[in-house]
């Protein structure tokens, strides 16, 4: 695999049920400039939660090591979080990428966090990455409980390692 | 271009704007804020993450990136506006986050410019996936270059190990890490270098690591030029305008007790976007008149040992190897050195660490660190629990603004122990 190394947050010293992240159901990641990691470590704390298993790409993720991870595990969701106001920049692009891959598998893909030097994004821009292939942008407005809504709608298991 | 710390204390911002006339006025407007300071030219995530071309991209198109895309610019473009702004009393420091910094470091001594921060460790670990000794190899050669380029000692060099990710790190670690950079950079050449530390969670327990840090950096930099600078709290910032500056005004509170030379401000914009100038030019006066009037405070002494599990940590780490470089590659691939919550691949994370009941950062298990861990009983860590952690201080200061509203003493948020950091009379200073 082309380093795709996931990074366990840690499971032998705080057990946290989860299955072998050898199987993850949920890639996590951000976009390739933005060195911030909290944001990484708490959503895969609920990602896990959830029951899900996690594939976490830590800080600044090379589009390559997401593309190799995406089509690795076929992940029943992708999870985009930036923080650093560089996402809109990023984000077409890393997604019109894998959206092109014709082994991605049926998974969700969402982005959230703060997108934009401002924060905030347009009810344009907003259409823009749903048009990139975002199925669900979360906004700087979009608190954590309404990600954990969005959550109940998405089967754990499904993801299918590559043959 | 001056030395960056001396005779007054100097509040400091950072900024970086991708256009450059905007990061000229930006830097105009600091020196004029009538306190004292120094410009900071802070840069882009392209430009920290080696993607130059993104950066020149970005800037044919006229997006505005996070900060100032100085490779992408070039030297010439970056010399003509510092030249316009800088002086003797006015050095500008650049401020970037960056594993692999050599073509920054070659831009910017390029520009005229020779004050920077960061470290092999710092500026790796948190950030990225860099290798630990990628990282090594070039901050080494990097700092070889810039020490050659500039004659007389002439370069700063900060360490940002005080600070790592932020948040939940307890102090003995950071104070070994940014002492560690520290002679790091020593052992390359450099003469003039400052030691970071980040406030934290509690105002005693910072005093007491300001202390350690500065009794170390004596020990093990005494025969160059050092000084220490403290970050404003770097984690989940008070979202109200009120227990914002509460915090800022308490970091330069005990910026000045401790006797510390330089502070890096945050404002009050900080918990929303990137602020604007003018809130960083009252930031920056905020902080200066709050050290004016509270100065001097007789807070208790406090010893729970900081200075004594730092020194162990520094004197473990470099009984490991032949030069500084190697004996902290070598702390960290057997944990000795092991940084709470850090991802990256070169970080044992086996440790763990949070906040007590008494509102202090603690250990809850210290893995291969030769450290002892507190006592008592570990709680487990959900999503739920670490946010809990990474809001406290903002929930502090943002129930205390909502109760308190003026001078009547210490406000408490609900159900937390009170800390006394609350500053007294900074809104009716003059």
């Amino acid at each position: 695999m082309l380093g795709t190394e996931c990074l366990p947050l840690d499971s032998a010293v705080d057990p946290v049920p989860t299955g072998s992240v050898d199987d993850p159901t949920v890639v996590l990641a951000t976009i390739s400039s933005d060195a911030h990691s909290w944001n990484l470590v708490v959503l895969q704390l609920l990602l896990e939660e959830a029951g899900h298993t996690v594939c976490n790409l830590g800080p600044c993720t090379p589009p390559a090591d997401l593309i190799a991870a995406c089509l690795d595990y076929t992940p029943a969701l992708i999870v985009l979080s930036s923080v650093n106001g560089h996402g809109l920049l990023e984000l077409p692009e890393v997604v019109r990428t894998l959206r092109r891959q014709p082994r991605l598998g049926g998974g969700i893909l969402v982005a959230g966090g703060k997108l934009t030097t401002s924060g905030g994004l347009s009810a344009t821009e907003i259409g823009s990455l749903r048009a990139d292939g975002v199925d669900r942008v979360f906004t700087d407005g979009d608190t954590l409980a309404s990600f954990s809504r969005f959550l109940r709608g998405v089967p754990v298991g499904g993801g299918q390692a590559a043959r | 271009m001056g030395p960056i710390a001396r005779e007054e204390r100097r509040w400091q911002t950072r900024m970086g704007f991708s256009d450059p006339s905007e990061m000229e006025a930006g830097l105009r407007a600091v020196s004029m804020s009538s306190v004292p300071t120094l410009g900071t030219i802070t840069l882009d995530s392209f430009t920290r993450t080696n993607q130059h071309d993104l950066a020149r991209q970005a800037v044919r198109e006229g997006r505005r990136l996070n900060g100032y895309p100085l490779v992408a610019l070039g030297a010439e473009r970056t010399r003509e506006l510092v030249d316009r702004v800088s002086g003797d009393g006015f050095p500008v420091q650049v401020r970037h986050g960056s594993a692999r910094p050599y073509d920054i470091f070659e831009v910017m001594v390029a520009a005229g410019l020779t004050a920077t921060e960061g470290g092999p460790v710092s500026y790796c670990l948190p950030y990225g996936r860099v290798p630990l000794r990628v990282s090594f190899a070039e901050w080494e050669r990097s700092v070889r270059m810039l020490v050659a380029a500039v004659p007389g000692g002439g370069v700063h060099l900060e360490s940002f190990g005080g600070c790592m990710l932020g948040q939940l790190c307890p102090p003995d670690l950071l104070i070994a890490l940014t002492v560690l950079e520290g002679i790091f950079f020593r052992s390359l050449g450099a003469r003039d270098v400052s030691l970071s530390y980040a406030q934290q969670t509690d105002d005693l327990q910072d005093r007491e690591a300001l202390r350690a840090l500065r009794a170390l950096a004596g020990e093990y930099l005494g025969d160059i030029d050092w000084h220490v600078v403290v970050y404003t709290y770097m984690g989940l910032f008070p979202t109200t305008p009120s227990g914002a500056m509460h915090l800022l005004a308490d970091s330069a509170i005990l910026t000045a007790d401790a006797g510390c030379e330089r502070m890096i401000v945050k404002t009050a914009a900080e918990a929303h976007r990137i602020p604007t100038v003018r809130e960083n030019v009252e930031a920056l006066q905020l902080a200066d008149r709050a050290a004016r009037v509270v100065g001097n405070v007789r807070s208790p002494v406090v010893d729970e040992g900081i200075y004594e599990r730092a020194l162990t940590l520094v004197t473990k780490t470099l009984e490991g190897g032949a030069s500084p470089a190697e004996a902290m590659l070598r702390a960290f691939r057997s944990g000795r050195l092991d940084v709470p919550y850090c991802l990256h691949p070169d970080n044992a994370n086996r440790c763990r660490s949070g906040v007590d009941d008494r509102g202090r950062l603690v250990w809850f298990d210290t893995g291969s660190m030769p450290i002892p861990a507190a006592r008592g009983s570990r709680p487990t860590l959900t999503s739920s629990s670490l946010l809990d952690m990474l809001s406290f201080v903002r929930r502090r200061f943002d129930g205390q603004a909502a109760e308190a509203g003026g001078l009547t003493g210490v406000g408490q948020a609900p159900g937390e122990p009170s800390t006394g950091r609350m500053a007294r009379g900074v809104s009716d200073a003059s």
